[in-house]
């Protein structure tokens, strides 16, 4: 049994998405041309999150991708959440006290974020108000901390991760009277999420990252090829800087167990995470936040089981580490994924691919004899090959569902397999799991007339 | 090798171009590239300008300056056959399903087979011969209606097998072919060299040819050309020739007085390869794939192939720009398919070497036919252009026509479907014509079966009632830019879709156009005939009748309310419109011609008519719209809606009347139906053309009213032997050779334009004569429907061709109309041809190459008349075209 081609699009095509900065005058005057972004599920439900967003108050762009693990519920309130942090620790303080008047005088709020969303993003409503809560305190500090300097992009991005990971901490400490979000907090306390947002302006881009999804930005060489550089570094086993990083901050005696089967105290992949209390927390916070939670939470033996070794929590953080990279106009596109992707394929392959699409799409470099020797047949199977990689091509009209095709489908040739395509999409739940994580994919194509004007 | 060619090429236009050339040295001749450009300063005036040293403007030149017209001016805005003349693929193609492009093809063969000779200069030519394949049975079909046309043209052709195909040229795969059409005697030229000969021949009869001379703009006074704005000064002329081939559109509209000569440009290409490794024979056949959309010829012993592809490129829509002719990009993507075609053809060429890949533009027209003649708006403004990428196949007949046009007033043969009145402001558009010709490019290739239609560019002009036909199932064809309707498919009725109903047997349409039929016969029909052609003549004085008793062959001093049918002929009593006039009033006129006369009648009588500001003519074709009609029960429905009795001793045959309908008043009721029935036109101002078809409707109802469209009237007017200006009857019919003597009034006081000619047919007898064959032993179901140009044979003779033809559902036969000629046995010669030669004569029609007993008949079947009416009474006339 195969799925049929069309069959396979339209899993594919699922939970596609595609923005195009709007032009003014007919001029694009952003630096970012728009993006594609994607998702495919592996888990049930897909415990992947994406969130994109234009900043209203200040200059910029948010992009980011959230890969949850024990659940969906980190991720998803960190992709609802993260951006709003972000944004206030970028406002300026006029608009702080603009904004807080406006709340306390019960005027209309100035809208900070404008979301690009996909149908299937949903919003929490019933934890709107919390979150609000939340985020309202934060601001409220801020103002009272004013500093008087211009907020740094890289300073922001840090306080923002930091403080919404404390506030899930808090928020499911402190508990809810209302027993459906008293057990939603824990939730997200107790699930777990990392998290890669790309923030651009103009010609700068900052890369915040925590845990182990990864930015990548697409080069064109001079030549015309494409290769890849890493705006991101995981926080994983295989980083060095992070193993030492995390024996650095534990005692000595520690050494041996922090980190066991590549994984943080045998437990955990990515060695910083929003969430995760198991890993922050206390031992008695734990014990005591689950003794007094709703039974659900007491019937789940992950969130009851102590890692072993604990001694000087907390081992994880949610402080993300940032890169900033000035755009050059040969850097065309960066791809946010999660691990879903860079797992199955190499980043050089990711910018070719995705740099032959973005190219392909409009135009492929002509042919010209000149003075070369060519017969009819050369000529002839040149043009059939060039045809059926545009046909393949216009398949997909967005980069990401083309990249995530290529990810699921590629044989050992690197082309799509149809068949190899079809037998991983049809895998039965319980199986996609083993052969495939969730894959997330958000492909951002960068202007690069207004890049070298700048 | 290329780069040689060109080079040579380039030596020989300078020599061509130089007066002086013949006296020049060889060694001066090699450097002589770099000579001042301007050596001859332009002349203050000339009688003629050519615009355009193409193939084009060189053959108007040489047959202009061989017809004794010498001063005549040539200009070319770069060098001589430089632009499509010379990247084109120089294939002489004599093939052609258009029995004028056939003719021109042919003429141009003949002459370019002895132009070297003629001219000293090296031409290419190579008789060749070709081959044109089919795929599918269609297309061998079409092949074989070709074949029976050119062999009655006395050129060589036969339908070959495909085993046969391999004899001749052994590259070709046979293995999907069922058969080919060949002919042997056509040719490959060097197209530059060919217009460079004819540029010499025309310069040797003293035709003045500069090059590097754009014309900017034609000075046009009182409607007559006066002169030629160049950027090396002006020129007074009396004729100005528009050979500006691709340019021709922009050049028409530089004037003052713009001049819509509606092409437009497609990007086309084709392959060079070097030599194969035994290189290929120049002798071998060029080789046509209709089908793959390709044709194939050799070329210094490798090949070269191009084609038209189904998407083509259009290109100058928005005119000139820097892109240049030159520096057109090779587009390899584009070949693709055109490639995989020729591959397939010819799988032995996979490993020949490229050489190049050419992008020659070439201009198409909106109906894939060349644009030949006068403009309607500027005397002595010629235009010749818009080839369809058969240039060089054209280029020598076109040449010869359009001199022939301006020397003697008109062409010799009948060149009205290439006429430049054909077309209107309507079709000049630039939109328009991009959209068009991207749907002619590929029909070059497409099989084309009766009653094919154009796709693209419509809904320009419609009736006030298009929706509301529409709605009920009416199916479209255009004419001129109208939509008219073909049938009305009935609710519930599917009919195959396009691709599946072409055909060239019996139609899915064929039960549908019965019922219609029977409905006229039986009962009543309503025709939406809007798009028709309508003139408004009327006068202070008398000069309006003076002036149409002149111009119109039949008694238009006829009492008011009356309706005449009458020829506008020319000096040769040939029909140049056929029409219907009411005398509205003493000084009034009311004109009605067919749709495609809009342009061309209106330029006759502009011409013809005095200069008088008391004489006033007006297209009032867009305040109309016409309803027909038609059927025994016609008479009720217009008298229960009018109160008005309708009936023969009140409102007699062919007699007009303003008269209230419904609500509506000042509808003009004329008693004519175009097709011999009983019924009556409506000309209703189209502000009450919904009120009065709903009305017709309603009260229409209980007598079985219905819709119909023109299929249904086709098949009515060609059973009562009606013949239709445009398809049967053209300039070069009078009204003696149709049967319509009863329609000239040789007496009746005073001249008319083309009577001594039909006086002169009177006394000495025809040399044609419309003849009517009822198909004898045709199947209607089974055998291959006739369309038109089908040969008629008269005791297994060639005589003539069919100009029409339609099913009778009366007579459950089919019915073609057509000319029957007397050619003498020994010499061919044109002998008279009087009835009883129709009449003793056994004869048969070709319907690709299969032969159908036929019965003559010189009047229609009088039997069809339910009623009987005197003779002169008897409605013989009509307009529409299929």
């Amino acid at each position: 049994f195969y799925l049929t081609p069309p069959q396979v699009n339209s899993i594919l095509k699922a939970n596609e998405y595609s923005f195009k900065v709007p032009e003014f005058d007919g001029k694009n005057v952003s630096s970012v041309l728009g993006f594609d972004s994607n998702q495919l599920p592996a888990n049930a439900p897909i415990e992947d999150r994406r969130s994109a967003a234009t900043c209203l108050q200040t200059r910029g762009m948010l992009l980011g991708v959230f890969d949850g693990h024990a659940g969906c519920a980190c991720a998803q309130a960190v992709s609802e959440r993260l951006f709003y942090y972000i944004a206030v620790s970028l406002l300026p303080h006029e608009t702080l006290l603009e904004i807080e008047n406006a709340v306390e005088n019960g005027r209309a709020l100035l809208p900070i974020l404008q979301w690009h969303k996909h149908p299937n993003d949903y919003f929490s409503k019933e934890a709107s108000k919390l979150y609000f809560n939340s985020l309202r305190t934060y601001w409220q500090e801020l103002i009272d901390l004013n500093s008087g300097e211009t907020t740094d992009v890289r300073e922001a991005l840090i306080n923002a991760f930091k403080r919404l990971d404390n506030d899930i901490s808090l928020e499911a400490q402190v508990g809810d009277p209302n027993s459906f979000l008293n057990y939603l907090v824990l939730r997200v306390a107790f699930s777990g999420a990392t998290a890669c947002v790309a923030h651009v302006d103009g010609v700068d881009l900052h890369i915040a990252n925590t845990g182990d999804s990864r930015a990548m930005l697409g080069v064109q060489e001079e030549d015309g090829s494409w290769s890849a550089v890493n705006l991101s570094y995981d926080h994983n086993a295989q980083n060095e800087h992070e193993v030492e990083r995390v024996k650095m901050e534990h005692p000595k005696s520690e050494e041996k167990s922090l980190v066991k089967q590549d994984r943080l105290l045998g437990l955990l992949m990515p060695f910083r995470a929003f969430g995760d209390v198991k890993f922050k927390w206390s031992i008695e916070l734990q014990k005591r936040v689950i003794e007094s939670g709703p039974d659900q939470l007491n019937d789940n033996e992950y969130t009851k089981f102590i890692p072993p070794n604990y001694y000087t929590p907390p081992y994880l953080t949610a402080e993300p580490e940032v890169i900033h990279h000035k755009l050059r106009p040969q850097d065309k596109f960066l791809v946010l994924a999660t691990d879903g992707l860079w797992e199955t394929m190499h980043r050089q392959d990711v910018a070719r691919i995705v740099g032959e699409y973005l190219t392909g799409v409009h135009h492929q470099q002509p042919i010209a004899v000149g003075g070369y020797k060519v017969t009819l047949g050369q000529m002839h199977g040149l043009l059939t090959e060039r045809r059926a990689r545009i046909s393949s091509v216009f398949e997909d009209q967005n980069a990401a569902t083309h990249l995530i095709r290529h990810a699921v489908g590629n044989n050992e040739f690197g082309t799509v397999d149809h068949e190899r395509l079809s037998k991983m999409l049809s895998l039965p739940e319980e199986l996609a799991r083993m052969y495939r994580d969730d894959i997330t994919i958000i492909v951002v194509q960068f202007n690069s007339h207004v890049i070298g004007a700048y | 090798a290329a780069g040689m060619f060109l080079r040579l090429l380039s030596d020989i236009q300078w020599r061509a171009a130089h007066p002086k050339w013949r006296r020049m040295t060889s060694s001066q001749r090699s450097t002589s590239t770099t000579a001042e450009p301007h050596p001859v300063s332009l002349p203050a005036q000339a009688q003629v300008v050519i615009c355009g040293g193409g193939i084009m403007g060189t053959s108007v030149a040489y047959h202009l300056s061989k017809m004794g017209w010498k001063d005549v001016v040539l200009l070319e805005q770069g060098r001589l056959a430089a632009g499509t003349t010379r990247f084109c693929a120089g294939i002489v193609s004599t093939a052609r399903p258009v029995s004028i492009d056939l003719k021109m093809a042919h003429y141009s063969n003949k002459l370019y087979l002895q132009l070297e000779q003629e001219t000293g200069v090296p031409t290419g030519y190579m008789k060749t011969g070709s081959i044109s394949l089919a795929q599918t049975q269609d297309r061998l079909i079409s092949l074989k209606r070709i074949a029976s046309s050119l062999n009655v043209m006395g050129i060589p052709c036969e339908i070959i097998s495909p085993k046969k195909v391999v004899q001749l040229h052994p590259l070709i795969n046979i293995h999907d072919l069922v058969g080919a059409m060949y002919v042997p005697e056509d040719a490959l030229v060097s197209s530059a060299n060919v217009s460079l000969a004819l540029a010499t021949a025309a310069s040797r009869n003293g035709v003045q040819i500069h090059e590097r001379t754009s014309v900017s703009h034609v000075t046009v006074q009182k409607g007559r050309v006066t002169g030629v704005e160049t950027d090396r000064g002006r020129i007074q002329c009396e004729y100005f020739v528009n050979c500006a081939g691709q340019w021709a559109y922009e050049l028409g509209h530089s004037g003052e007085e713009p001049v819509h000569i509606p092409l437009h440009a497609c990007e086309h290409f084709y392959l060079l390869t070097h030599p194969l490794e035994k290189p290929l024979s120049s002798s071998l056949p060029t080789v046509f794939d209709p089908d793959g959309r390709i044709y194939i010829r050799n070329w210094q012993g490798g090949i070269l192939s191009g084609g038209f592809e189904k998407n083509p490129k259009p290109l100058f829509t928005e005119g000139r720009n820097q892109l240049e002719i030159q520096n057109l990009q090779e587009d390899w993507d584009h070949f693709g398919p055109l490639l995989s075609a020729l591959l397939r053809r010819m799988p032995g060429l996979e490993t020949l070497q490229i050489m190049q890949l050419v992008n020659c533009p070439e201009s198409f027209t909106p109906d894939m036919r060349c644009i030949m003649g006068e403009s309607p708006t500027a005397r002595g403004y010629f235009v010749l252009a818009g080839m369809n990428s058969a240039g060089i196949s054209y280029g020598g007949g076109a040449g010869k026509y359009l001199a022939e046009w301006m020397v003697n007033g008109y062409p010799s043969e009948n060149v009205w479907p290439l006429d430049l009145k054909r077309f209107g402001t309507l079709q000049s558009s630039r939109t328009f014509l991009r959209h068009r010709v991207m749907e002619v490019m590929p029909l070059m290739c497409d099989l084309k079966v009766p009653r094919w239609d154009f796709q693209t560019g419509r809904q320009l002009r419609t009736s006030p009632l298009y929706d509301r036909l529409d709605a009920q199932g009416a199916r479209w064809m255009e004419k001129h830019g109208f939509e008219r309707v073909k049938y009305f498919v009935p609710p519930g009725k599917d009919l195959l879709d396009l691709d599946h109903s072409k055909t060239f047997y019996k139609p899915d349409w064929f039960d549908i156009v019965g019922s219609e039929v029977k409905c006229c016969k039986e009962a009543v029909c309503v025709i939406d005939m809007s798009s028709f052609t309508k003139f408004e003549i009327s006068s202070t004085g008398d000069q309006a009748l003076e002036s149409l008793q002149y111009l119109f062959s039949n008694d238009l001093d006829v009492p008011v309310g009356h309706v005449v049918h009458t020829g506008m002929l020319n000096e040769k009593g040939g029909y140049e419109n056929d029409c219907s006039i009411a005398r509205l009033s003493k000084r009034s006129f009311f004109m009605i011609s067919p749709t495609d006369q809009q342009v061309h009648c209106w330029a006759w009588l502009k011409k013809r008519l005095p200069d008088d500001s008391n004489l006033i003519m007006e297209d009032v074709t867009w305040k109309y719209t016409a309803l027909n009609l038609i059927g025994p029960r016609a008479v009720d429905v217009l008298s229960e809606l009018s109160y008005a009795p309708m009936t023969a001793e009140h409102f007699p045959s062919l007699f007009c009347k303003e008269m209230s309908v419904g609500y509506a008043n000042g509808i003009r009721v004329m008693s004519i139906t175009h097709t011999g029935e009983p019924g009556f036109v409506l000309y209703i101002p189209i502000e009450y053309a919904l009120h009065v078809y709903n009305e017709v409707m309603n009260m229409g109802q209980k007598y079985g009213i219905r819709n119909a469209g023109y299929y249904a009237l086709r098949s009515l007017r060609i059973e009562k032997f009606f013949a239709f200006w445009g398809q049967d009857l053209d300039a070069f019919t009078t009204p003696m050779e149709c049967g319509r003597e009863f329609q000239v009034k040789l007496e009746k006081g005073m001249q008319f334009l083309g009577q001594e000619a039909l006086l002169e047919q009177k006394q000495n007898g025809v040399y044609k004569r419309f003849t009517m064959f009822i198909l004898e032993d045709h199947d209607t179901d089974m055998d291959l429907w006739p369309w038109w140009g089908e040969p008629i044979f008269r005791n297994g003779r060639y005589v003539g061709k069919t100009t029409s033809s339609a099913y009778s559902y009366t007579l459950e036969r089919h019915v073609c109309l057509g000319f029957v000629h007397h050619f003498d046995e020994k010499t061919g010669e044109e002998l008279v041809v009087t009835t009883d030669f129709i009449n003793q004569g056994e004869y048969e029609i070709d319907i690709a190459g299969q032969r159908f007993q036929a019965k003559a008949k010189l009047y229609p079947f009088s039997s069809l008349f339910t009623q009987r009416r005197r003779k002169d009474e008897v409605e013989l006339s009509g307009y529409q075209r299929e």
